[in-house]
Protein backbone atom coordinates (compact mmCIF):
# COMPACT_ATOMS: atom_id res chain seq x y z
CA UNK A 1 0.00 0.00 0.00
CA UNK A 2 2.69 2.35 1.03
CA UNK A 3 4.10 2.09 -2.88
CA UNK A 4 1.20 3.21 -4.36
CA UNK A 5 -0.92 5.86 -2.78
CA UNK A 6 -3.86 6.76 -4.80
CA UNK A 7 -4.70 10.31 -4.85
CA UNK A 8 -7.39 11.66 -3.00
CA UNK A 9 -9.59 12.64 -6.41
CA UNK A 10 -9.35 8.78 -7.00
CA UNK A 11 -10.00 7.63 -3.56
CA UNK A 12 -13.28 9.66 -3.15
CA UNK A 13 -14.77 8.06 -6.74
CA UNK A 14 -13.83 4.76 -6.05
CA UNK A 15 -13.97 4.49 -2.45
CA UNK A 16 -16.18 7.48 -0.77
CA UNK A 17 -18.63 7.28 -3.32
CA UNK A 18 -19.95 3.65 -3.31
CA UNK A 19 -19.59 3.69 0.62
CA UNK A 20 -21.75 5.97 0.79
CA UNK A 21 -24.27 4.55 -1.38
CA UNK A 22 -24.16 1.63 0.30
CA UNK A 23 -24.63 3.07 3.55
CA UNK A 24 -27.93 4.75 2.37
CA UNK A 25 -29.19 1.61 1.01
CA UNK A 26 -28.03 0.44 4.69
CA UNK A 27 -29.67 2.71 6.70
CA UNK A 28 -32.31 4.32 3.98
CA UNK A 29 -35.44 2.67 5.11
CA UNK A 30 -34.50 2.88 8.86
CA UNK A 31 -34.30 7.07 8.75
CA UNK A 32 -37.39 6.81 6.66
CA UNK A 33 -39.54 5.22 9.40
CA UNK A 34 -38.28 7.55 11.47
CA UNK A 35 -39.35 10.21 9.40
CA UNK A 36 -42.55 9.19 9.23
CA UNK A 37 -42.70 8.78 12.69
CA UNK A 38 -42.49 12.09 13.29
CA UNK A 39 -44.17 13.75 10.47
CA UNK A 40 -47.48 15.51 10.70
CA UNK A 41 -50.36 12.31 10.33
CA UNK A 42 -52.86 14.87 8.24
CA UNK A 43 -50.16 16.04 5.35
CA UNK A 44 -48.75 12.48 5.43
CA UNK A 45 -50.49 10.96 3.07
CA UNK A 46 -51.03 14.52 1.17
CA UNK A 47 -47.33 15.33 1.05
CA UNK A 48 -45.38 12.61 2.39
CA UNK A 49 -43.26 12.57 5.46
CA UNK A 50 -41.20 15.89 5.86
CA UNK A 51 -39.15 17.21 9.05
CA UNK A 52 -41.72 20.44 8.49
CA UNK A 53 -44.30 20.99 11.41
CA UNK A 54 -42.51 17.42 13.13
CA UNK A 55 -43.70 16.29 16.15
CA UNK A 56 -43.81 13.22 18.96
CA UNK A 57 -47.68 13.14 18.72
CA UNK A 58 -47.08 10.04 17.64
CA UNK A 59 -45.24 8.60 20.08
CA UNK A 60 -47.28 10.04 23.04
CA UNK A 61 -49.92 8.39 21.55
CA UNK A 62 -48.56 5.34 21.65
CA UNK A 63 -47.66 5.44 25.56
CA UNK A 64 -50.77 6.72 26.08
CA UNK A 65 -53.45 4.95 24.11
CA UNK A 66 -51.87 2.06 22.82
CA UNK A 67 -50.22 1.30 25.94
CA UNK A 68 -46.99 0.58 24.87
CA UNK A 69 -45.06 1.01 28.46
CA UNK A 70 -46.10 -2.51 29.51
CA UNK A 71 -44.90 -4.21 26.42
CA UNK A 72 -41.71 -2.70 26.91
CA UNK A 73 -41.64 -3.87 30.57
CA UNK A 74 -42.93 -7.39 29.21
CA UNK A 75 -39.60 -7.75 27.01
CA UNK A 76 -37.57 -5.82 29.59
CA UNK A 77 -38.29 -8.65 32.02
CA UNK A 78 -37.99 -11.20 29.79
CA UNK A 79 -35.05 -10.37 28.11
CA UNK A 80 -33.07 -9.68 31.41
CA UNK A 81 -34.56 -13.09 32.49
CA UNK A 82 -33.01 -14.74 29.61
CA UNK A 83 -29.79 -13.08 30.04
CA UNK A 84 -29.74 -13.84 33.80
CA UNK A 85 -30.59 -18.10 32.78
CA UNK A 86 -27.80 -18.23 29.78
CA UNK A 87 -24.84 -16.45 31.84
CA UNK A 88 -25.57 -18.52 34.81
CA UNK A 89 -25.63 -21.98 33.24
CA UNK A 90 -22.90 -21.57 30.76
CA UNK A 91 -20.16 -20.08 33.20
CA UNK A 92 -18.84 -23.23 34.42
CA UNK A 93 -19.75 -25.30 31.30
CA UNK A 94 -17.45 -22.42 29.15
CA UNK A 95 -14.57 -23.13 31.94
CA UNK A 96 -14.68 -26.74 31.95
CA UNK A 97 -14.95 -26.95 27.98
CA UNK A 98 -11.96 -24.21 27.99
CA UNK A 99 -9.69 -25.62 30.39
CA UNK A 100 -10.19 -29.45 30.42
CA UNK A 101 -9.66 -32.76 28.13
CA UNK A 102 -11.92 -35.03 28.78
CA UNK A 103 -13.57 -37.94 27.27
CA UNK A 104 -16.48 -36.81 24.63
CA UNK A 105 -15.67 -32.78 25.15
CA UNK A 106 -15.94 -32.60 21.22
CA UNK A 107 -19.20 -34.13 21.03
CA UNK A 108 -20.28 -32.17 23.96
CA UNK A 109 -19.22 -28.77 22.40
CA UNK A 110 -20.69 -29.88 19.02
CA UNK A 111 -23.81 -30.86 20.49
CA UNK A 112 -24.24 -27.53 21.79
CA UNK A 113 -23.23 -25.89 18.50
CA UNK A 114 -25.70 -28.07 16.34
CA UNK A 115 -28.78 -27.28 19.09
CA UNK A 116 -28.65 -23.32 17.35
CA UNK A 117 -29.03 -24.76 13.86
CA UNK A 118 -32.53 -26.46 14.74
CA UNK A 119 -35.11 -24.93 12.83
CA UNK A 120 -37.27 -23.06 15.94
CA UNK A 121 -40.60 -24.59 14.22
CA UNK A 122 -39.04 -28.36 15.59
CA UNK A 123 -39.25 -26.52 19.33
CA UNK A 124 -42.47 -23.89 18.84
CA UNK A 125 -44.85 -26.79 18.67
CA UNK A 126 -44.16 -29.21 21.53
CA UNK A 127 -43.02 -25.98 23.70
CA UNK A 128 -46.81 -25.19 23.23
CA UNK A 129 -48.25 -28.26 24.07
CA UNK A 130 -45.89 -29.11 27.32
CA UNK A 131 -46.18 -25.20 28.54
CA UNK A 132 -49.83 -25.96 27.83
CA UNK A 133 -49.98 -29.03 30.10
CA UNK A 134 -47.59 -27.19 32.59
CA UNK A 135 -50.03 -23.88 33.01
CA UNK A 136 -47.51 -21.92 31.63
CA UNK A 137 -48.59 -20.62 28.44
CA UNK A 138 -48.79 -16.60 28.52
CA UNK A 139 -46.07 -16.36 31.45
CA UNK A 140 -42.76 -14.38 31.32
CA UNK A 141 -41.11 -18.10 32.43
CA UNK A 142 -42.57 -19.66 29.93
CA UNK A 143 -40.74 -17.12 27.18
CA UNK A 144 -37.51 -17.41 29.36
CA UNK A 145 -37.15 -20.87 29.13
CA UNK A 146 -37.81 -20.63 24.98
CA UNK A 147 -35.33 -18.11 24.41
CA UNK A 148 -32.59 -19.96 26.99
CA UNK A 149 -33.38 -22.34 24.01
CA UNK A 150 -30.79 -20.14 21.85
CA UNK A 151 -28.81 -17.99 24.46
CA UNK A 152 -27.73 -21.60 26.96
CA UNK A 153 -25.52 -22.52 23.79
CA UNK A 154 -24.75 -18.92 22.23
CA UNK A 155 -22.95 -18.09 25.54
CA UNK A 156 -20.96 -21.09 26.27
CA UNK A 157 -19.74 -20.64 22.56
CA UNK A 158 -18.84 -17.27 23.57
CA UNK A 159 -17.60 -17.53 26.49
CA UNK A 160 -15.42 -20.65 25.62
CA UNK A 161 -13.60 -18.60 22.93
CA UNK A 162 -12.94 -15.82 25.49
CA UNK A 163 -11.88 -18.17 28.22
CA UNK A 164 -9.42 -19.55 25.63
CA UNK A 165 -7.74 -15.81 25.39
CA UNK A 166 -7.00 -16.20 29.57
CA UNK A 167 -3.87 -17.98 29.54
CA UNK A 168 -3.59 -20.89 31.89
CA UNK A 169 -0.73 -20.05 33.81
CA UNK A 170 -3.14 -17.49 35.84
CA UNK A 171 -5.69 -20.30 37.20
CA UNK A 172 -2.38 -22.52 37.91
CA UNK A 173 -0.59 -19.79 40.00
CA UNK A 174 -3.88 -19.37 41.50
CA UNK A 175 -4.32 -22.55 42.67
CA UNK A 176 -0.48 -23.11 43.78
CA UNK A 177 -1.40 -19.81 46.09
CA UNK A 178 -4.20 -22.12 47.57
CA UNK A 179 -7.03 -21.54 45.44
CA UNK A 180 -9.67 -25.01 44.41
CA UNK A 181 -10.73 -24.64 40.90
CA UNK A 182 -13.81 -22.95 41.78
CA UNK A 183 -11.71 -19.91 43.62
CA UNK A 184 -9.64 -19.64 40.58
CA UNK A 185 -12.47 -19.33 38.38
CA UNK A 186 -14.24 -16.80 40.37
CA UNK A 187 -11.50 -14.83 41.44
CA UNK A 188 -9.29 -14.93 38.48
CA UNK A 189 -10.64 -16.16 35.30
CA UNK A 190 -14.33 -14.42 35.36
CA UNK A 191 -12.77 -10.97 36.32
CA UNK A 192 -10.52 -11.08 33.38
CA UNK A 193 -13.01 -12.22 31.42
CA UNK A 194 -16.20 -9.30 32.80
CA UNK A 195 -16.13 -7.17 29.35
CA UNK A 196 -16.62 -10.75 27.04
CA UNK A 197 -19.21 -11.70 29.81
CA UNK A 198 -21.25 -8.09 29.61
CA UNK A 199 -21.05 -7.98 25.73
CA UNK A 200 -22.46 -11.93 25.81
CA UNK A 201 -25.17 -10.59 28.33
CA UNK A 202 -26.15 -7.52 25.87
CA UNK A 203 -26.20 -9.64 22.87
CA UNK A 204 -28.85 -12.57 24.64
CA UNK A 205 -30.51 -9.36 25.69
CA UNK A 206 -30.96 -8.22 22.25
CA UNK A 207 -31.42 -11.45 20.44
CA UNK A 208 -34.75 -11.84 23.22
CA UNK A 209 -35.87 -8.25 22.72
CA UNK A 210 -35.70 -8.78 19.03
CA UNK A 211 -37.73 -12.68 19.18
CA UNK A 212 -40.79 -12.95 17.91
CA UNK A 213 -42.41 -16.23 17.24
CA UNK A 214 -41.87 -17.46 20.76
CA UNK A 215 -43.55 -14.73 21.84
CA UNK A 216 -46.43 -14.68 19.45
CA UNK A 217 -46.93 -18.38 20.31
CA UNK A 218 -46.33 -18.98 24.00
CA UNK A 219 -47.08 -15.07 25.27
CA UNK A 220 -50.58 -13.67 25.21
CA UNK A 221 -53.21 -11.08 26.53
CA UNK A 222 -50.79 -11.06 29.90
CA UNK A 223 -47.36 -11.02 28.23
CA UNK A 224 -47.14 -9.12 25.30
CA UNK A 225 -43.57 -8.74 24.09
CA UNK A 226 -42.99 -5.42 22.10
CA UNK A 227 -42.37 -7.33 19.09
CA UNK A 228 -46.02 -9.03 19.38
CA UNK A 229 -47.60 -5.19 20.33
CA UNK A 230 -45.97 -3.90 17.16
CA UNK A 231 -46.79 -6.74 14.56
CA UNK A 232 -50.64 -6.10 16.52
CA UNK A 233 -50.59 -2.46 15.75
CA UNK A 234 -50.05 -3.68 12.03
CA UNK A 235 -53.42 -5.66 12.05
CA UNK A 236 -55.31 -2.96 13.94
CA UNK A 237 -54.10 0.69 12.66
CA UNK A 238 -53.67 -0.66 9.25
CA UNK A 239 -53.33 2.71 7.27
CA UNK A 240 -52.12 4.82 10.55
CA UNK A 241 -48.34 4.68 8.87
CA UNK A 242 -46.95 7.58 12.00
CA UNK A 243 -48.44 5.60 15.03
CA UNK A 244 -46.93 2.15 13.47
CA UNK A 245 -43.71 3.54 12.17
CA UNK A 246 -43.08 5.66 16.05
CA UNK A 247 -44.16 1.65 17.23
CA UNK A 248 -41.42 0.28 15.03
CA UNK A 249 -38.91 3.05 16.11
CA UNK A 250 -39.63 2.88 20.11
CA UNK A 251 -39.81 -1.44 19.39
CA UNK A 252 -35.65 -1.02 17.57
CA UNK A 253 -33.91 2.00 19.83
CA UNK A 254 -32.90 -0.57 23.03
CA UNK A 255 -31.58 -3.10 20.91
CA UNK A 256 -29.55 -0.59 18.28
CA UNK A 257 -28.26 1.46 21.20
CA UNK A 258 -26.79 -1.42 22.80
CA UNK A 259 -26.04 -3.13 19.60
CA UNK A 260 -23.61 -0.29 18.63
CA UNK A 261 -21.98 0.49 22.29
CA UNK A 262 -20.60 -3.24 22.13
CA UNK A 263 -20.49 -3.89 18.63
CA UNK A 264 -16.73 -4.16 18.56
CA UNK A 265 -16.15 -6.56 21.06
CA UNK A 266 -19.12 -8.71 20.00
CA UNK A 267 -17.88 -8.65 16.48
CA UNK A 268 -14.49 -9.76 17.27
CA UNK A 269 -15.78 -12.57 19.62
CA UNK A 270 -18.36 -13.73 16.55
CA UNK A 271 -15.48 -13.66 14.35
CA UNK A 272 -12.91 -15.14 15.81
CA UNK A 273 -14.22 -18.92 15.26
CA UNK A 274 -14.92 -18.30 12.02
CA UNK A 275 -11.57 -17.00 10.51
CA UNK A 276 -10.17 -19.65 12.57
CA UNK A 277 -12.13 -22.47 10.69
CA UNK B 1 -2.23 -31.77 27.80
CA UNK B 2 -1.82 -28.79 30.25
CA UNK B 3 -4.23 -30.62 32.24
CA UNK B 4 -1.58 -33.35 32.46
CA UNK B 5 1.12 -31.81 33.83
CA UNK B 6 -0.48 -29.89 35.96
CA UNK B 7 -1.89 -32.68 37.98
CA UNK B 8 1.66 -33.96 38.32
CA UNK B 9 2.50 -30.77 39.54
CA UNK B 10 -0.15 -30.20 42.61
CA UNK B 11 -0.27 -34.16 44.14
CA UNK B 12 2.19 -32.95 46.95
CA UNK B 13 -0.21 -33.59 49.79
CA UNK B 14 -3.61 -35.06 49.47
CA UNK B 15 -4.09 -38.03 48.33
CA UNK B 16 -3.43 -39.35 44.74
CA UNK B 17 -6.72 -41.63 44.35
CA UNK B 18 -8.95 -39.15 45.37
CA UNK B 19 -7.55 -36.13 43.57
CA UNK B 20 -7.85 -37.45 39.90
CA UNK B 21 -11.32 -38.93 40.74
CA UNK B 22 -12.72 -36.03 41.58
CA UNK B 23 -10.19 -34.35 38.69
CA UNK B 24 -12.11 -36.41 36.09
CA UNK B 25 -15.31 -35.48 37.58
CA UNK B 26 -14.96 -32.14 38.00
CA UNK B 27 -15.57 -31.67 34.06
CA UNK B 28 -19.08 -32.70 33.80
CA UNK B 29 -19.97 -31.77 37.06
CA UNK B 30 -19.56 -27.87 35.89
CA UNK B 31 -21.07 -29.12 32.56
CA UNK B 32 -24.50 -30.83 34.03
CA UNK B 33 -26.56 -27.85 34.58
CA UNK B 34 -26.56 -26.82 31.23
CA UNK B 35 -26.44 -30.52 30.10
CA UNK B 36 -29.43 -31.22 31.91
CA UNK B 37 -31.33 -28.22 30.79
CA UNK B 38 -30.55 -28.19 27.16
CA UNK B 39 -31.41 -32.03 27.61
CA UNK B 40 -34.88 -30.76 28.99
CA UNK B 41 -36.16 -28.03 26.98
CA UNK B 42 -34.42 -28.61 23.98
CA UNK B 43 -33.88 -32.24 23.02
CA UNK B 44 -36.67 -33.63 24.81
CA UNK B 45 -38.45 -31.38 22.99
CA UNK B 46 -37.46 -32.01 19.88
CA UNK B 47 -38.40 -35.92 20.58
CA UNK B 48 -41.34 -34.92 21.15
CA UNK B 49 -41.80 -33.38 17.84
CA UNK B 50 -40.68 -36.62 16.14
CA UNK B 51 -43.44 -38.33 18.50
CA UNK B 52 -46.42 -36.10 17.29
CA UNK B 53 -45.14 -36.64 13.81
CA UNK B 54 -46.34 -40.07 13.73
CA UNK B 55 -49.73 -39.38 15.22
CA UNK B 56 -53.23 -37.66 14.14
CA UNK B 57 -53.15 -34.79 17.07
CA UNK B 58 -55.28 -31.78 16.23
CA UNK B 59 -55.35 -29.47 19.21
CA UNK B 60 -59.04 -28.96 19.13
CA UNK B 61 -59.48 -32.29 19.78
CA UNK B 62 -57.02 -33.12 22.58
CA UNK B 63 -58.19 -36.26 23.65
CA UNK B 64 -57.60 -37.89 20.27
CA UNK B 65 -54.29 -38.79 19.96
CA UNK B 66 -54.19 -41.85 17.47
CA UNK B 67 -50.94 -43.42 16.51
CA UNK B 68 -50.75 -43.17 12.40
CA UNK B 69 -47.39 -44.30 11.74
CA UNK B 70 -45.75 -42.52 8.74
CA UNK B 71 -49.39 -41.08 7.10
CA UNK B 72 -48.43 -37.42 8.03
CA UNK B 73 -45.28 -38.19 6.02
CA UNK B 74 -47.13 -39.48 3.82
CA UNK B 75 -49.87 -37.06 3.38
CA UNK B 76 -47.06 -34.39 3.08
CA UNK B 77 -44.97 -35.47 0.23
CA UNK B 78 -48.27 -35.89 -1.86
CA UNK B 79 -49.35 -32.33 -0.87
CA UNK B 80 -48.95 -29.93 -3.02
CA UNK B 81 -48.72 -26.85 -0.42
CA UNK B 82 -45.65 -29.05 0.64
CA UNK B 83 -43.47 -28.80 -2.99
CA UNK B 84 -44.56 -25.22 -3.65
CA UNK B 85 -43.14 -24.30 0.12
CA UNK B 86 -39.69 -26.72 -0.93
CA UNK B 87 -39.35 -24.92 -4.14
CA UNK B 88 -39.87 -21.56 -2.46
CA UNK B 89 -37.21 -21.82 0.13
CA UNK B 90 -34.94 -23.63 -2.66
CA UNK B 91 -35.87 -20.38 -4.43
CA UNK B 92 -35.14 -18.22 -1.82
CA UNK B 93 -32.05 -19.10 -0.28
CA UNK B 94 -30.36 -19.64 -4.16
CA UNK B 95 -31.15 -16.01 -4.52
CA UNK B 96 -30.65 -14.53 -1.00
CA UNK B 97 -27.71 -16.43 0.10
CA UNK B 98 -25.32 -15.17 -3.53
CA UNK B 99 -26.90 -11.75 -3.35
CA UNK B 100 -25.79 -10.75 0.72
CA UNK B 101 -22.55 -12.62 -0.44
CA UNK B 102 -21.36 -10.28 -3.02
CA UNK B 103 -23.26 -6.88 -1.55
CA UNK B 104 -21.05 -8.37 2.07
CA UNK B 105 -17.96 -8.73 -0.22
CA UNK B 106 -17.84 -5.38 -2.08
CA UNK B 107 -19.03 -3.99 1.12
CA UNK B 108 -15.99 -5.55 3.25
CA UNK B 109 -13.72 -4.44 0.09
CA UNK B 110 -14.35 -0.84 0.72
CA UNK B 111 -14.20 -0.71 4.77
CA UNK B 112 -11.20 -2.80 4.46
CA UNK B 113 -9.57 0.92 2.44
CA UNK B 114 -8.54 4.08 4.15
CA UNK B 115 -10.70 6.86 4.45
CA UNK B 116 -11.83 9.46 6.89
CA UNK B 117 -15.00 8.01 8.50
CA UNK B 118 -14.40 4.05 8.01
CA UNK B 119 -14.88 3.74 11.97
CA UNK B 120 -18.73 5.55 11.58
CA UNK B 121 -18.84 3.33 8.19
CA UNK B 122 -18.20 0.40 10.10
CA UNK B 123 -20.41 1.24 12.99
CA UNK B 124 -23.26 1.98 10.97
CA UNK B 125 -23.19 -0.74 8.38
CA UNK B 126 -23.99 -3.61 10.89
CA UNK B 127 -27.29 -1.79 11.99
CA UNK B 128 -30.04 -4.03 10.18
CA UNK B 129 -28.50 -6.90 11.98
CA UNK B 130 -29.34 -5.86 14.93
CA UNK B 131 -33.15 -4.80 14.35
CA UNK B 132 -35.90 -6.83 15.78
CA UNK B 133 -37.27 -9.14 12.66
CA UNK B 134 -41.00 -7.24 13.31
CA UNK B 135 -39.73 -3.47 12.81
CA UNK B 136 -37.77 -4.70 9.86
CA UNK B 137 -40.89 -6.11 8.30
CA UNK B 138 -43.09 -3.17 9.26
CA UNK B 139 -40.52 -0.44 7.73
CA UNK B 140 -39.90 -2.27 4.07
CA UNK B 141 -44.47 -3.21 4.15
CA UNK B 142 -44.44 0.49 4.32
CA UNK B 143 -41.41 0.90 1.90
CA UNK B 144 -43.48 -1.26 -0.30
CA UNK B 145 -47.13 0.12 0.05
CA UNK B 146 -48.66 0.08 -2.98
CA UNK B 147 -50.46 4.12 -2.80
CA UNK B 148 -48.28 5.27 -0.14
CA UNK B 149 -44.77 3.44 -0.40
CA UNK B 150 -41.40 5.53 -1.12
CA UNK B 151 -40.61 2.43 -3.65
CA UNK B 152 -43.58 2.91 -6.17
CA UNK B 153 -42.84 7.15 -5.95
CA UNK B 154 -39.26 6.51 -6.88
CA UNK B 155 -39.30 4.45 -9.51
CA UNK B 156 -42.18 6.40 -10.95
CA UNK B 157 -40.04 9.43 -10.73
CA UNK B 158 -37.09 7.35 -12.32
CA UNK B 159 -39.87 6.13 -15.10
CA UNK B 160 -38.85 2.59 -14.94
CA UNK B 161 -42.72 2.04 -14.34
CA UNK B 162 -45.62 3.19 -15.43
CA UNK B 163 -48.28 2.61 -12.76
CA UNK B 164 -47.62 1.58 -8.86
CA UNK B 165 -47.15 -1.46 -8.46
CA UNK B 166 -48.52 -3.09 -5.23
CA UNK B 167 -45.06 -4.98 -4.89
CA UNK B 168 -46.57 -7.69 -1.76
CA UNK B 169 -49.75 -8.47 -2.66
CA UNK B 170 -48.97 -9.51 -6.54
CA UNK B 171 -48.13 -13.20 -6.91
CA UNK B 172 -45.92 -12.18 -9.04
CA UNK B 173 -43.65 -9.81 -7.37
CA UNK B 174 -43.92 -10.99 -3.58
CA UNK B 175 -41.38 -13.60 -3.25
CA UNK B 176 -38.64 -11.10 -5.18
CA UNK B 177 -39.81 -8.23 -2.68
CA UNK B 178 -38.87 -10.05 0.32
CA UNK B 179 -35.85 -11.56 -1.51
CA UNK B 180 -34.66 -7.95 -1.40
CA UNK B 181 -35.68 -7.48 2.07
CA UNK B 182 -33.43 -10.28 3.38
CA UNK B 183 -31.00 -9.52 1.36
CA UNK B 184 -30.70 -6.15 2.97
CA UNK B 185 -30.86 -7.70 6.52
CA UNK B 186 -28.44 -10.19 6.09
CA UNK B 187 -25.62 -8.65 4.01
CA UNK B 188 -24.04 -6.69 6.91
CA UNK B 189 -23.02 -9.97 8.45
CA UNK B 190 -20.83 -11.27 5.53
CA UNK B 191 -19.56 -7.81 5.59
CA UNK B 192 -18.42 -8.05 9.10
CA UNK B 193 -17.11 -11.65 8.51
CA UNK B 194 -15.46 -11.05 5.66
CA UNK B 195 -13.68 -7.76 6.60
CA UNK B 196 -12.26 -9.87 9.39
CA UNK B 197 -10.97 -12.37 6.97
CA UNK B 198 -9.75 -9.58 5.11
CA UNK B 199 -7.50 -7.82 7.84
CA UNK B 200 -6.00 -11.34 8.35
CA UNK B 201 -4.20 -11.64 5.01
CA UNK B 202 -0.67 -10.01 5.52
CA UNK B 203 -0.10 -6.81 3.56
CA UNK B 204 3.30 -8.22 2.61
CA UNK B 205 1.65 -10.56 0.21
CA UNK B 206 0.30 -7.65 -1.81
CA UNK B 207 3.67 -5.56 -1.59
CA UNK B 208 5.59 -7.94 -3.23
CA UNK B 209 2.58 -8.68 -5.64
CA UNK B 210 2.96 -5.22 -6.86
CA UNK B 211 6.55 -5.33 -6.97
CA UNK B 212 6.32 -8.59 -9.48
CA UNK B 213 3.70 -6.17 -11.48
CA UNK B 214 0.50 -8.73 -10.75
CA UNK B 215 -2.44 -5.90 -11.60
CA UNK B 216 -5.08 -5.51 -8.94
CA UNK B 217 -7.23 -7.96 -9.97
CA UNK B 218 -5.01 -10.37 -10.68
CA UNK B 219 -4.11 -10.02 -7.21
CA UNK B 220 -7.46 -9.96 -6.01
CA UNK B 221 -8.01 -13.61 -7.27
CA UNK B 222 -4.62 -14.32 -6.27
CA UNK B 223 -4.32 -13.47 -2.68
CA UNK B 224 -7.66 -11.78 -1.47
CA UNK B 225 -10.21 -14.64 -2.87
CA UNK B 226 -7.44 -17.75 -1.72
CA UNK B 227 -7.12 -15.45 1.72
CA UNK B 228 -10.93 -15.63 2.80
CA UNK B 229 -12.48 -18.33 1.18
CA UNK B 230 -12.08 -20.07 4.82
CA UNK B 231 -14.78 -17.04 5.90
CA UNK B 232 -16.59 -17.23 3.26
CA UNK B 233 -17.41 -20.70 3.47
CA UNK B 234 -18.21 -20.81 7.04
CA UNK B 235 -20.56 -17.64 6.62
CA UNK B 236 -22.48 -19.09 4.10
CA UNK B 237 -23.11 -22.48 5.22
CA UNK B 238 -23.51 -20.20 8.86
CA UNK B 239 -26.31 -18.14 6.68
CA UNK B 240 -27.81 -20.75 4.70
CA UNK B 241 -29.02 -22.49 8.12
CA UNK B 242 -30.01 -19.42 9.33
CA UNK B 243 -32.33 -18.05 6.30
CA UNK B 244 -33.41 -21.53 5.69
CA UNK B 245 -34.85 -21.57 9.80
CA UNK B 246 -36.28 -17.85 9.93
CA UNK B 247 -39.45 -16.76 8.52
CA UNK B 248 -40.39 -14.59 11.07
CA UNK B 249 -40.12 -11.76 8.24
CA UNK B 250 -41.97 -13.53 5.54
CA UNK B 251 -44.97 -14.54 8.23
CA UNK B 252 -45.20 -10.66 9.48
CA UNK B 253 -44.64 -8.90 5.57
CA UNK B 254 -47.42 -11.32 3.78
CA UNK B 255 -48.32 -14.40 6.02
CA UNK B 256 -47.21 -16.52 2.94
CA UNK B 257 -49.56 -15.06 0.73
CA UNK B 258 -50.78 -13.74 -1.67
CA UNK B 259 -52.30 -17.46 -2.14
CA UNK B 260 -48.99 -19.77 -1.45
CA UNK B 261 -46.54 -17.13 -3.13
CA UNK B 262 -44.63 -16.62 -0.29
CA UNK B 263 -44.85 -19.66 1.56
CA UNK B 264 -41.91 -21.26 2.63
CA UNK B 265 -41.20 -24.86 4.81
CA UNK B 266 -41.17 -23.44 7.94
CA UNK B 267 -43.52 -20.95 7.46
CA UNK B 268 -45.91 -23.78 6.32
CA UNK B 269 -45.17 -25.96 9.10
CA UNK B 270 -45.51 -22.88 11.68
CA UNK B 271 -49.30 -21.68 9.71
CA UNK B 272 -50.66 -25.64 9.70
CA UNK B 273 -50.54 -25.86 13.49
CA UNK B 274 -51.10 -22.45 14.19
CA UNK B 275 -54.27 -21.92 12.35
CA UNK B 276 -55.51 -25.43 11.42
CA UNK B 277 -54.22 -26.62 15.20
CA UNK B 278 -53.30 -29.40 13.31
CA UNK B 279 -49.84 -29.93 15.34
CA UNK B 280 -49.54 -34.09 14.11
CA UNK B 281 -49.25 -33.04 10.67
CA UNK B 282 -47.32 -29.71 11.58
CA UNK B 283 -44.31 -31.48 13.41
CA UNK B 284 -44.13 -33.85 10.33
CA UNK B 285 -43.60 -31.49 7.99
CA UNK B 286 -40.82 -29.60 10.70
CA UNK B 287 -38.95 -33.09 10.69
CA UNK B 288 -38.84 -33.28 7.06
CA UNK B 289 -37.46 -30.07 6.83
CA UNK B 290 -35.15 -30.54 9.20
CA UNK B 291 -33.92 -34.07 8.28
CA UNK B 292 -33.28 -31.32 4.38
CA UNK B 293 -31.37 -28.77 6.57
CA UNK B 294 -29.37 -31.68 8.51
CA UNK B 295 -27.12 -32.42 5.26
CA UNK B 296 -25.86 -28.81 5.52
CA UNK B 297 -25.51 -28.65 9.28
CA UNK B 298 -23.28 -31.61 8.85
CA UNK B 299 -20.96 -30.11 6.55
CA UNK B 300 -20.67 -27.22 8.71
CA UNK B 301 -19.64 -29.52 11.72
CA UNK B 302 -17.59 -31.37 10.13
CA UNK B 303 -15.99 -27.92 9.28
CA UNK B 304 -16.12 -26.56 12.80
CA UNK B 305 -15.15 -30.18 14.47
CA UNK B 306 -12.15 -29.69 12.73
CA UNK B 307 -11.55 -26.39 14.24
CA UNK B 308 -12.10 -27.37 18.02
CA UNK B 309 -9.85 -30.01 17.42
Amino acid sequence: MALRRPSTLRRILTVDLPMAAILTFTLGPYLWMFLTSVSNEDTLFTEGPSLAGASVANYVRLFETVGFGSNLMDSLIVSAGTVAVGLSLSVTAAYAFSRFNFPGKRLLMLQFLLINMFPLVLLILPLFVLFRVLGLLDTHAALIIANSTVAIPFSIWMMVSYMNGIPRSLDEAAMTDGCTRLQALVRVVLPLCLPGIIATGIYIFITSWNEYLYALTLGGRNVRTITVAVQTLIGEYEVQWGLLTAGGITGALPATLLFLLVQKRLISGLTQGAVKG
Amino acid sequence: MTDATMTHAQTPGGSLPRRSLSRRVLPYAMLSPAVLVTLAIVFLPMIQTAWMSLHDYVLFRPNDFEWVGLQNFRTALADEVFWISLGHTVIWMAATIPAQLLLGLATAMLLNQHFPWRPLARALIIIPWALPSVVIALMWVWIYDSNYGVANEFLLRLGLIRQAIPWLADPDTALGAIILTLTWQGFPFFAVMILAGLQSIPKSYYEAASIDGASAWRQFWHITLPGISGVMMTAVLLRLIWVANSFDVIFVMTGGGPGYATYTLPLYAFVKARTNLDFGYGSAIAVLFTMLLMVVVVIYLRRTGKAVE
